[in-house]
């Protein structure tokens, strides 16, 4: 389970990274940072953001779960991966 | 258009001499603005150069221009509108005239009235004009920043041109960019004028006349946009709209004024169709219009064009534009637009006015300036709904109108409100910020800066906001939030962005003069007293201007909802569009040579570009602006 949580981790981390900080530089990213209060992330950036989790991670996410609490930090998405992953048999 | 060019010597003693082949060398840079003909003028105190596009008067009307006794003498780029009507009270007053030209007419009316003479312009107009007796010389710009002027001081002399390129043959030293200015434009589309992009190179500010003379210069502003603190107009909005329309139609009828066929741009939005209805109702016969199409059909405003083309049976070309003739075109944009830009925009006006050219005309009449006036950009109802928003931060329904405001973009749904919370409430805490407007759209463009190497960051001191807010005088701080709004908007975007690198710079690239109606000094100033809320009626924009329009246009202009000019990015699709040469200058090597960007950030956009995923509109505003900081570069130093 730690080996899966990881993975999910580090692909979330360079997706943000690289495509919002345009950096690898893994220091310039906190996995508390506010994607929203930091400005990393604009209203584009969620909807792309949103894409990955389906095209990458095979993660769906409704309407009514593109809130802050879900999505806002690299900890709040993993928990929401998490969250997702247990409701739904077989991912 | 013209070009004008001329150097002044401060000091007869410090100072070179001024050069004949300096002169043409600087006019010659400015051939397109002006290829039918030219020449030059020079004194031992001064020189003046010219290159004319003959538009009126085109046997007699030869610059540099003097006085019949030969103590002033004019080089004069544009148009002065009223000329005809100044020619009869000066000739009434005993004045002779030679010619049929408006360049004649600027000379006796500064003949008559000295300083002031400019006050009774009514036009586009960069003037050089230099009284031999005082020792004079006056550098004037029209009122709004139509017609372009710059200066620099160089080696104890003066130097103006048209454009900055003309500059250069009379420089001891290259050009610099100025790193302020760049910062500058990477937040506002725009430095903060007199700034230029160039390190020690200013605009003379619209509105503004420098005096050279006896060594010193002298700024004066003789207009500026004055809005109404507490005296709007108490007529009914029936008599006000009734008004505007004369006025209007007024303004149109002497724009129309040429010895050379004048033509027309039909977007197919409220300002154009306008502005084409007018002109075709003034007995104009086969009027010839002129619109950009665009493959991408999210651009496309052909429908509406066909309407007025088959209810007025206009005599219509049209050029069709996609991504890659944007690519094509860059790098000849960024040579004539003198700055970087943000957007892509510029590149199709530029084809446009290659299509009015191959007609054989050298005069279109474009709607620019009507939302500035009448009060039509998104920004301006943008930012009534984030007033309206910011009395109740909180309410989730608030903001979901600014959805209402953008049909066109992929905002999200109702229940995201987070998120469109984010978008736009830049600032919804401080609605009284001067700047409350224009926040959300400036911190868009500052992402670019991200992309800033450490270096160039380190060299950067002040903020551009700042600068901005020591440039506007402090009359903005009394005025209704609405007026405000119109005010930045026209004294930083529109003269610096959209009426010259969107503007005179795409048309003059192809030797064509525009004229602006809607940027009448008589029409700004009755627009500046009508009430805000008859300028947007709830959400409705320009409404004063479309109920003069009522009745004169296809119903569905009129109620169609407002769609800014936008061209495909090539950022879009950048991929199959940017060539190696437009590469080159995303290299690595090329972005350290000139130290202004992280090359290693860059890469990492590009991977981001390649990836097929939608940019986003930082994310594209970036990848133009730092391309064309880097082909600006290369061009001019």
């Amino acid at each position: 389970m730690d080996k899966v949580i990881a993975s999910d981790e580090q692909l979330l981390r360079n997706f943000i990274l690289e495509n919002y900080l345009f950096t690898n530089d893994q220091s310039k990213l906190e996995n508390a940072d506010s994607f929203l209060g930091s400005g990393i992330l604009d209203s584009m950036g969620i909807l792309e953001l949103v894409y990955f989790l389906d095209d990458e991670m095979s993660i769906k996410v409704e309407s009514s779960e593109m809130v802050p609490k879900n999505l806002d930090s690299i900890d709040n998405l993993l928990k929401f991966i998490d969250l997702k992953k247990n409701l739904i048999p077989g991912l | 258009m013209c070009g004008i060019a001329g150097i002044v010597r401060l000091s007869t003693l410090t100072s070179p001499p001024i050069l004949n082949s300096v002169l043409e060398s600087m006019a010659n840079k400015i051939r397109h603005r002006g290829p039918d003909d030219g020449a030059i003028y020079n004194t031992v105190t001064t020189g003046l150069a010219h290159r004319r596009l003959s538009i009126i008067d085109i046997n007699m009307g030869a610059q540099p221009m003097h006085s019949s006794d030969g103590s002033v003498s004019l080089v004069f780029n544009g148009e002065i509108f009223n000329y005809v009507e100044l020619r009869e009270k000066l000739v009434k007053k005993g004045h002779q005239f030679v010619t049929r030209s408006d360049t004649e007419v600027i000379i006796h009316l500064y003949q008559e009235y000295g300083l002031d003479f400019v006050q009774q312009l009514n036009g586009q107009f960069a003037i050089g004009l230099w009284d031999e007796d005082r020792k004079r010389l006056l550098l004037v710009r029209d009122r709004v920043g139509i017609c372009p002027l710059y200066y620099t001081v160089d080696q104890g002399r003066l130097i103006f041109a048209s454009e900055i390129k003309a500059l250069k043959p009379a420089l001891n030293n290259g050009l610099e960019i100025s790193s302020r200015a760049l910062d500058q434009l990477f937040t506002f589309w725009t430095p903060v004028s007199p700034n230029t992009l160039f390190k020690d190179v200013f605009e003379v500010s619209p509105g503004q006349m420098l005096v050279v003379e006896k060594g010193e210069i002298q700024k004066y502003s003789y207009w500026d946009w004055e809005f109404s603190v507490d005296d709007y107009w108490q007529t009914s909005e029936s008599e006000q709209a009734e008004e505007l329309l004369e006025l209007l139609q007024d303004a149109t009828k002497i724009r129309l004024r040429a010895d050379v066929p004048v033509g027309a741009y039909l977007s197919g939005g409220l300002d154009s169709s306008a502005l084409v209805s007018l002109i075709h109702n003034s007995g104009k016969v086969a009027l010839t219009t002129f619109s950009l199409n665009f493959a991408e059909k999210d651009f496309d405003e052909r429908h509406y064009q066909s309407l007025l083309i088959q209810q007025l049976r206009l005599k219509h070309n049209h050029l069709t534009v996609d991504a890659q003739d944007i690519a094509e075109n860059l790098k000849s944009t960024i040579y004539h637009a003198e700055t970087p830009i943000l957007r892509t925009a510029p590149v199709p006006m530029g084809l446009l006015s290659s299509l009015v050219k191959k007609n054989n005309y050298k005069v279109v009449l474009t709607g620019e300036g009507a939302d500035e006036v009448l009060g039509g950009y998104d920004i301006f109802k943008e930012a009534k709904v984030r007033q309206f928003w910011a009395v109740n931060p909180d309410s989730m329904f608030r903001p979901l109108l600014l959805k209402k405001l953008y049909p066109y973009l992929n905002l999200p749904d109702s229940g995201q409100a987070a998120y469109l919370k984010k978008f736009f409430a830049e600032s919804l805490d401080q609605p009284k910020n001067i700047f409350f407007s224009h926040l959300p759209r400036w911190t868009t463009t500052a992402k670019a800066k991200l992309f800033y190497s450490e270096g160039f960051s380190g060299e950067l001191a002040g903020t551009p906001l700042d600068d901005l807010r020591r440039s506007l005088p402090s009359k903005l701080i009394q005025m209704n939030f609405f007026n405000r709004a119109q005010y930045i908007e026209s004294k930083s975007l529109m003269p610096g962005y959209l009426l010259s690198s969107q503007g005179d710079r795409m048309l003059t690239k192809h030797s064509i003069e525009g004229r602006y109606p809607f940027l009448d000094h008589r029409l700004i100033e009755f627009s500046n007293r009508i009430p805000p809320k008859y300028k947007m009626k709830g959400l409705c924009e320009k409404y004063l201007l479309k109920k003069a329009m009522k009745n004169r246009l296809p119903e569905e202009i009129i109620r169609r909802y407002k769609q800014p000019y936008r061209s495909p990015d090539i950022a879009t699709s950048v991929d199959s569009v940017l060539s190696e040469e437009l590469r080159y200058y995303l290299s690595p090597d090329e972005l350290k040579k000139n130290g202004f960007f992280d090359n290693k950030k860059v890469e990492f956009l590009l991977k981001k570009t390649s990836s097929n995923r939608a940019l986003s509109v930082s994310d594209s505003q970036a990848l133009i602006g730092i391309l064309s900081t880097q082909i600006l570069a290369e061009q001019f130093l």
